[in-house]
Order: structure tokens, then C-alpha cells, then sequence
């Protein structure tokens, strides 16, 4: 029995079949437990780091999945976030600096029986591996990506990343960094990443849904997790987790339902027709019928795309979360295993070896 | 009937504007001569640019050819014959050409603008520069353009089977056989027949040209080399290496990974493997050098053969992945056909200049076993003995071999492949250990006792889940640790785990017939250029000695006892002496380096001068 048992059926843009994320992953024949996901080593992030709401999320979320844990693969690359393959009980690898996502497209296309998670962080991702990242994208690579972004270097204790703020103050900005940052989601929109999500470390329920969603899609699913450095860049996320404030930060994207928010749901958000650029509007103003009504599924990035370009790049007081872009496309390494198979069919034998290497001119001494 | 005349050994380079398809006329050749049983050596050399402007000196490529009715070590260092199709031809060539040599010109591009272009202030063919040479002018193009018009080809388009019809001619005028090269061509444009029959025509209209012209008095025969019994084929280095490949991961029953990114010249390499998917090869062409060893590591740790092919560049965008390799002592092979450097250097010349870099390019103690083709055929040797050291001591291995062997070409018996030992991964499938409360538990870092090897469990496996990663590990658990005492015994066993391969490796050999006091050795494709050398010196009554290493980490057991067995040692290479430094490290034996960094192969003729100045000046030491 494999994971091909869980394919959804959802609505998508491309036509395409749709397998699960998992499919060809075998499953457990006994139900497992968030125990089963734990690993024998203390975890050791600093006290309040939001990495451990997220590693309880993951562990508390993986049995649902039902496959064999020896059949999970977690590679990371380095900073904080990147210490996560340790705490959980599967296969991993904590490999080198911005490297995950390259190394995991190896895994991930030498073997179809196999769920892969990349942990990242924004200064791996971002900075040192922006190449990997937007090409495993592009590619659309099975893998799930956990992109935990904090706006802030904090293993090397604290330089400004490129999430951070213009005119951050850090200890290598001390008159204030200078460069723009990356709008993470609206990068992979870029890269025409086929499923983008956002979610936030202390909300368990959404980041838990937002894991269930990136998991289910097949290729590569890209996740955003706002996650708060208690250490170096605490409060970065205050007003988007703050219950007095949140209701007006945070904009939540269902597929199907018209996106509003704010305290008793007195904001929208409203598309001008002439520019198709995205704004926040109130609903007594323009009416409900006004408001955008969120598709995932949409074929083409330039819609998740403009609502990715709601989250103030700034002190982040206003974003949206959800998912962005959910379509089907082929990935990329069933489409190489495809090949490989294809081309199997024909005589692959030792003779066949044999006579590839003899070639067709040759000649003899007797 | 003209007169036939015997040879031993010819030279032949066709020079000509690198969009003139000299290095397929070469190829042709090449392969018409190894089929007819002479033994043959090749060096292309063509520019970087693509198309360079035409008729211009940088432009102008060349595919230099030697056959023989013996057993040849080098594509020679002068040709006897140039084929020259353009004035820059003549003139970037001209000088390698010894008086008395034969040239056959293309004179069609001889005109007064083309030769300005090229510095030629009057016209070399008329103005008596080349009277020491045998000077054959003539009109190739215009013949060729004659002979298809049948075709209704363009003038431009039929005057671009001009290189058949000098292929035909030379084929006449040496006695080659031409059903290789017809069929060639029949397969090559079997779907643009005009074409087809163009080349056909223009290649049996210059062989018929060399029969009823008056211009060639003589034409020339070289007899087949003895060769031992059997099966043979040429073969280029890059095309040994991808069937290595293929070969060693079949006889280890692995799936073949190649992470790859475009680089001159191992290039071949990635596209030879890409048409090989049939025996389960998965090539990946990455974003950069960097994805491409990742994403080879990430299929070995998933339990295929993981390979990365490259050049110097691309080792040291590598180095830091290589050294993850290291840690988590996981197969990994790195292919590094090595160019001209240093930075982008020369990317179509051959050069040494990596060992170094291989060996100590990478941060911390990072031992890494390194192994060197000697020839383009042994390229496929090599990649299997890779491929064998890499599954047996879970560790990369870096495979060296450069430009002059992955483009130049020799005859090859073709091997059994059923008589090619298999390779046992030997993944672990159960536990191989308990802990504390006696529960069976697994083990990663837990080494064999005789190879320290750790084992090798893939994901898949119940009950053996594990991390690695590049942070130092705690022996057995392969923990994280910050322990000082473990870190230098981690440190120390990686180091003799990679030292220890010396068990597997032969003796190395002396050929040494005269018992000489001056010792050549040498490493990687120089091994042509030395052979040719020594048996010139000894040709010349001198006794010289000559041994090749293919293992440069660790090196063979015996190595120090051969050095310090001889009054002098010398080192060849193409580069400013790396072995030599690592020898004197390691032997604290003084010996002498000869170095040559042009971009091509050592001359075998400067070398073996070189080498008799040596004998000789030892000698008068001693009298």
C-alpha cells in the first residue's frame, strides 16, 4: 500500500492527473504517533524560539500522513531552523549553507518512494542559496519546503538578512542596512512556484493546515513560516500575533471565499480594475460583492502574485496568509524517473552494455 | 602506376577556420586508420570561440593526427603534412612544420583581402617563403563546388564539403579505406539526402582527383601495428570515462546519478551519459557546479551512485560539498577534466595545475582519495577503480584526467565486461549494535574494523533512520559533538581511513631494463609523452628508468623505497611541479621537477633532449 491512496481531488488550472505530494510513498501498517517522529537528541534552540512550535506542529502533523517514517527524508542547510532534521526521527541530512534545496532535488529524484522536506530559513534560502531555491521551483521539484523566516542571521548572532527592513540597525548595520528586502512569497511567485503558502510558528491550527495543503501537492510546495527570534529580532512579527492587532494585520486567504478581514471583518481586499493592483478597502465601503474572492487555482502567477504585494515590506504590520498558488504541473523528478523508465524499456541488458561499449566501428586482430 | 611508398609512422594536421569541420575530417581519418589496424594518437585543438570571425588567426582549429605500424605514445610534436584550408591556417601552423614537410593549401581564400587579414603581405603560395617545404596548391574549394553542382546546392552550402573532398584525397594518398567514412556520412545526414550526397561526392571526388592528378607523384603506405588478439574500437577519454561510469555503477547494481553543469571540457561527459538513461542513468543538468555535486550527494545518501563531472572552475565552486562528502562519508564521485588556469585560463588546453587543489582545496583536515587516467582508454578503467574505492570506503573520490586525453583518441581492446569484478554496496539492512539497555539500535558511525568504512543505510530502510550533516560527529552515534577528544579521533580516523586505501592498491612498478640511475616519473596523461621519451633516450643508448602513478592519495606502498632507489628522479608534469611538491613533502626525496605549462602536451622530443642532458651531466658527476 502507498500514499497514492491519499490523492485529493481538488480543482486545478493545469489539467494535468493529480497524484498526491506522497504518492508512491509507502505507508505505515500501524498508525503512528507524534513519538514515533521524535529523535533521541535535547532539543537546544534558545528558550521562546518559535522553531519549537514549528517542530511540534511537524511532529504532531506527520502521523496523519500515515507513511513510514523511514520512508521521510529531511535535509536542511545551516542556521538555526537548520538543526531541525535532528529532533525528528527519520532520515536527514544537515548539510552545508544554502545547499538544501539542491541536495534534496537529488533525493527526491533518485527515489519516488521517499517524502522530502527542505527546513530552510530566510538567510539560507534567500541569500547564500537563492539560486537553488528559485530553481527547484521552477522545476517543480517534489519536495516540501519549510522556509522559516525571522527576518534575522541569528546562529551567527544577529546581522540583518535579506528579509530584514530597510535601515535595520544590527551589529554589521550599525547606521541601518541599506538594501531592500525579498518578499519571500512574492519570489517564488516569481519563479512561477506552483504551490505558495504562508503561515505563522504560533498559530497551529493554520500552520498545521498549511502543511497538510503543501504535503498533499505533488511538486514543489514552497511555505513561508513567520517565526519569531526571541534573541535578535524579537517582536518582528508583534503586530501580525498580537491579539489586540492581528485582526487588522493579518489577511487570510481561503480558495473560494471573498478575502476579508480586520475586526468584525470590516476590511477587504479589492482589485482596480485598470492597474490589477491589489488593495485594502473597507467593506461598509465598497460592499462584500466588491471584494476579491481568492482562487488558488488560478493557471497563471500575475494574481497570487499582486496579492503576495499586500505585505508591507517595512515593519511588517499587515499580511497576507494562506494559501497563494495551489496548480498542478508536472514535477520534475517524475517526469526524469519517467525517462529513465521509458527508456529502460529498451534491451538494457549486460549484452546491451556490452555492445554500447564495442560500438559500431570496430575491428579485429587475429 | 604511381610509386608506392612505405612508411612507419605518419603526422598529419588539418588546420583550417573552426567552422571549416576539421576536427570531423580529423575524426574521420582517425577512424579510418584505426580500423585499417595502425596504431593512432590524436590532438584536436581548436579555439574557445565558437566561430571566431572568419579567417582570422584565433579562428583557425586543427586536428593533429599520428598512425603507425607500431605501438605510438603520442599524437607527435610535428606534423609531416599540413592540410591547410585558409591563409590563417597556413600561417598559425606553419612554424610546427619541419623543412622538407608536405603542405596541401586550399588556395580558394588566398586572396589579397584574406591574407592582409592574417599579416601576410604578399602571397605565401607565390612568393617563394615556401620553397623548402613540398607545396601542393590547390583549388579544393573550387573542385568541390564543381564536383556537387549536381546537387543544386548554394555556392556556400557546397563549399562546405570541401573537408570531404581533402579527406578524400588524403584517404588516396595514404592508402585508407573508405567504407567508414561513406557510411559515415550515410547515417550522419540520412535526413537531408542533398547533403548526404554532396559530402559523398566531393569525398569520392577528391580520392579520384589523387588518382588521375599528375600532382602527386607518390602515394604512401603504413602498415597495421601489431597489436594483440582481439575486439577494437578507438575511443576518446571523455567517451572511456562516461562508459566507466555507466559500466561501475552496473557492476555495483546502483542506479547512476550525474549532477552536472556545463564546463569545457568535460561537457562530453554530461551529453554522453544523457543518451545512456536505458541502463539506469538519471542525468541532472543543475543551476550551477554547486547544485550539481548537491544534488549527486543527496542521490548517493539516497542510495544511488552519485557522480559530478567538471573542470578546475567548477572543483572549486565543489570544495565545500566534496568536504561535506567527507563527513558524512557517503560514495561520491568527481570527475575533474582539468584545463589551463588559473580562473577561466585557457578552457580547450590541457593543463595539470588541479592535483593540488584536488588534494587540499577544501577547509579542515579533508582527506579525499585522488586517482589519474593516463590515457584516453584508461579513463574507463579509472572511473570503475573510482567507483570501486568510492562504495567500498564510503567516501568521494576525486578522478582526474585533463583536456589532451578526454579529446584525443586511441585504438581500444574492448573489454569483457563479464570479466569486470562486481562491487558490493553492501547496504545496512538491521542494526549492528545495542545500547545501554541492551536494545538492538543502529549505529551509523560504527566503522568496519578492517576498512573503516561507517555503513551505508538508505532511506526506505526500517528501523535505521538516521542524521549526518557537516557538523562533527560522535563516534558510533554520529551525534552532534563538540568533544574535544573525539574530534581529533574523528579527524585522525577519516585521515586513516583514506590512507588505509593503500591496501588495495598495487605496487607500483618499475619499467627499468637497464638498471638506470635517473628514474622518470610521472602521472596522468603525460604517461604518452614520457613512454615516447624514454625509449628515445634508450633508442640513443642511454639507460632510463620509467614509472606512472595512478594513485596520488594515498600513494602506492613502495613509492618512497623507488625513489630513494635511484641517483636522480624526475617529474614531469604540466604544471609548476605539484607531484614533486608532494613528494618531497612526504619522501623528503629531491627531486627534480620538469615542468611545462603551455597548454599542450609535453614534446616528447624536448623531453627526451632534456632527459639526455640529465643522464649525461649525472654521468660526468660521476666520472
Amino acid at each position: 500500500m502507498t500514499a497514492v491512496d491519499q490523492s485529493r481531488q481538488t480543482n486545478n488550472g493545469g489539467g494535468h492527473e493529480l497524484r498526491s505530494g506522497l504518492a508512491g510513498v509507502p505507508l505505515s501498517l500501524e498508525p503512528l504517533t507524534r513519538k514515533d517522529f521524535t529523535s533521541d537528541q535535547e532539543v537546544r534552540w534558545c528558550p521562546g524560539c518559535g522553531d519549537y512550535a514549528v517542530l511540534a506542529a511537524f511532529q504532531g502533523f506527520m502521523p496523519e500522513l500515515g507513511i513510514k517514517k523511514e520512508n521521510t527524508v529531511i535535509v536542511s542547510g545551516i542556521g538555526c531552523s537548520s538543526r531541525f532534521p535532528y529532533y525528528v526521527d527519520s532520515y536527514g541530512m544537515h548539510s552545508i549553507h544554502g545547499r538544501a534545496t539542491a541536495i534534496a532535488t537529488g533525493v527526491a529524484t533518485a527515489r519516488e518512494d521517499v517524502g522530502v522536506f527542505v527546513i530552510t530559513g530566510d538567510g539560507d534560502a534567500l541569500s547564500i542559496g537563492g539560486n537553488h531555491l528559485i530553481h527547484a521551483l521552477r522545476r517543480n521539484v517534489n519536495l516540501t519546503i519549510l522556509l522559516f523566516n525571522n527576518r534575522i542571521y541569528g546562529l551567527t548572532k544577529g546581522q540583518y538578512s535579506p528579509t530584514s527592513e530597510v535601515g535595520k540597525i544590527t551589529k554589521s548595520t550599525p547606521m541601518g542596512s541599506l538594501d531592500n528586502p525579498f518578499n519571500p512569497v512574492s519570489l517564488a511567485l516569481g519563479a512561477e512556484a506552483t504551490f505558495v503558502a504562508r503561515t505563522i510558528d504560533s498559530d497551529r491550527k493554520h500552520l498545521t493546515e498549511v502543511l497538510r495543503a503543501a504535503a498533499a501537492h505533488r511538486g514543489a510546495s514552497f511555505v513561508e513560516i513567520y517565526q519569531n527570534c526571541p534573541i535578535f529580532n524579537d517582536g518582528a512579527f508583534d503586530v501580525i500575533k498580537d491579539k489586540e492587532t492581528s485582526a487588522d494585520a493579518i489577511i487570510p486567504l481561503r480558495h473560494g471565499e471573498p478575502i476579508i478581514f480586520g475586526v468584525d471583518g470590516r476590511l477587504g481586499v479589492v482589485r482596480d480594475p485598470n492597474s490589477g493592483e491589489f488593495g485594502v478597502a473597507e467593506v461598509a465601503e465598497v460592499g462584500v460583492e466588491a471584494l476579491v474572492v481568492h482562487d488558488a487555482h488560478r493557471p497563471d502567477p500575475t494574481y497570487a502574485f499582486g496579492l503576495s504585494r499586500l505585505t508591507a515590506s517595512g515593519m511588517l504590520n499587515q499580511s497576507p496568509i494562506g494559501v497563494f498558488r495551489d496548480v498542478a504541473a508536472p514535477a520534475y523528478d517524475d517526469l526524469s524517473r519517467a525517462q529513465v523508465s521509458t527508456a529502460a524499456a529498451q534491451n538494457s541488458d549486460d549484452d546491451a552494455l556490452q555492445a554500447l561499449i564495442a560500438g559500431n566501428d570496430t575491428w579485429n586482430v587475429s | 602506376m604511381k610509386q608506392v611508398h612505405t612508411l612507419d609512422r605518419v603526422v598529419i594536421r588539418f588546420a583550417g577556420d573552426s567552422g571549416d569541420g576539421m576536427q570531423l575530417t580529423g575524426d574521420r581519418f582517425t577512424a579510418d586508420s584505426a580500423v585499417f589496424g595502425n596504431d593512432i594518437s590524436t590532438l584536436p585543438n581548436f579555439p574557445a570561440e565558437i566561430r571566431a570571425p572568419a579567417g582570422t588567426l584565433p579562428g583557425v582549429s586543427s586536428f593533429q593526427l599520428h598512425f603507425a605500424n607500431y605501438d605510438i605514445m603520442t599524437p607527435g610534436d610535428r606534423p609531416d603534412v599540413l592540410v591547410a584550408m585558409n591563409p590563417a591556417a597556413l600561417k598559425a601552423n606553419i612554424a610546427d612544420l619541419p623543412r622538407g614537410g608536405v603542405i596541401i593549401v586550399d588556395t580558394a581564400d588566398f586572396t589579397k583581402r584574406n591574407l592582409a587579414k592574417v599579416g601576410y603581405d604578399t602571397n605565401p603560395l607565390e612568393d617563394g617563403s615556401l620553397t623548402d617545404y613540398q607545396l601542393h596548391s590547390l583549388d579544393l574549394t573550387g573542385m568541390t563546388v564543381e564536383a556537387v553542382k549536381q546537387f543544386g546546392l548554394s555556392r556556400k552550402d557546397a563549399s562546405r564539403a570541401k573537408n570531404m573532398f581533402a579527406l578524400g584525397l588524403l584517404s588516396w594518398l595514404y592508402h585508407r579505406p573508405t567504407e567508414g567514412t561513406l557510411n559515415f556520412l550515410s547515417r550522419k545526414f540520412a535526413t537531408k539526402p542533398d547533403i548526404r550526397d554532396a559530402n559523398i561526392t566531393a569525398f569520392k571526388t577528391g580520392y579520384a582527383f589523387g588518382e588521375t592528378t599528375e600532382v602527386f607523384a607518390v602515394t604512401y603506405e603504413v602498415a597495421p601495428a601489431p597489436m594483440p588478439a582481439g575486439q577494437y574500437r578507438q575511443i576518446s577519454g571523455n567517451l572511456a570515462l562516461a562508459y566507466g561510469l555507466i559500466t561501475g555503477a552496473r557492476k555495483a547494481g546502483l542506479p547512476l546519478f550525474l549532477g552536472s553543469y556545463p564546463i569545457t571540457p568535460a561537457s562530453d561527459v554530461l551529453h554522453e551519459l544523457s543518451k545512456h538513461k536505458r541502463f539506469g542513468v538519471t542525468t541532472f543538468q543543475a543551476e550551477d557546479e554547486i547544485a550539481g555535486v548537491g544534488a549527486a550527494l543527496g542521490a548517493s545518501f539516497a542510495g544511488h551512485l552519485g557522480v559530478t563531472t567538471t573542470s578546475g572552475p567548477g572543483v572549486a565552486l565543489k570544495a565545500e560539498t566534496i568536504g561535506l562528502a567527507v563527513m558524512t562519508e557517503l560514495p561520491l564521485l568527481i570527475c575533474d577534466v582539468q584545463r589551463a588556469g588559473p580562473s577561466t585560463g585557457m578552457p580547450t588546453k590541457t593543463e595539470q595545475a588541479d592535483l593540488l587543489q584536488v588534494m587540499f582545496g577544501r577547509n579542515g583536515e579533508s582527506p579525499v582519495p585522488v586517482i589519474a587516467a593516463q590515457s584516453p582508454a584508461d579513463c574507463f578503467d579509472t572511473a570503475i577503480e573510482a567507483t570501486r574505492i568510492a562504495i567500498k570506503y564510503r567516501t568521494p573520490v576525486i578522478l582526474l584526467s585533463d583536456g589532451y586525453i578526454a579529446n584525443g583518441a586511441e585504438p581500444w581492446p574492448v573489454p569483457d565486461l563479464s570479466a569486470i569484478a562486481t562491487i558490493d554496496p553492501d547496504f545496512a539492512v538491521e542494526p549492528n549494535g545495542t545500547d545501554k539497555a541492551g536494545k538492538d539500535v543502529f549505529y551509523p558511525y560504527r566503522r568496519d574494523a578492517e576498512t573503516l568504512a561507517r555503513p551505508w543505510a538508505i532511506p526506505g530502510t526500517a528501523g535505521l533512520q538516521h542524521r549526518i550533516g557537516g557538523i562533527e560527529k560522535a563516534r558510533d552515534t554520529g551525534a552532534v559533538s563538540y568533544d574535544p577528544a573525539n574530534h581529533e579521533e574523528m579527524v585522525r580516523t577519516r585521515q586513516a581511513k583514506v590512507d588505509g586505501i593503500v591496501r588495495d592498491i598495487p605496487d607500483l612498478v618499475v619499467d627499468d631494463p637497464d638498471g638506470a640511475r635517473v628514474l622518470v616519473l610521472g602521472w596522468g596523461s603525460t604517461y604518452g609523452p614520457i613512454t615516447a621519451a624514454v625509449r628515445r633516450v634508450r633508442k640513443g643508448g642511454r639507460a632510463v628508468a620509467q614509472t606512472h602513478l595512478r594513485h596520488l592519495n594515498p600513494f602506492p606502498a613502495n613509492l618512497g623505497e623507488i625513489l630513494r632507489s635511484y641517483d636522480r628522479v624526475i617529474v614531469p608534469e604540466m604544471n609548476l611541479g605539484q607531484l614533486s611538491m608532494m613528494l618531497r613533502a612526504k619522501y623528503l626525496v629531491d627531486v627534480h621537477s620538469y615542468s611545462r605549462v603551455r597548454g599542450l602536451p609535453i614534446s616528447l622530443s624536448e623531453l627526451a633532449h632534456d632527459l639526455e642532458s640529465e643522464i649525461d651531466q649525472l654521468e660526468g658527476v660521476r666520472a
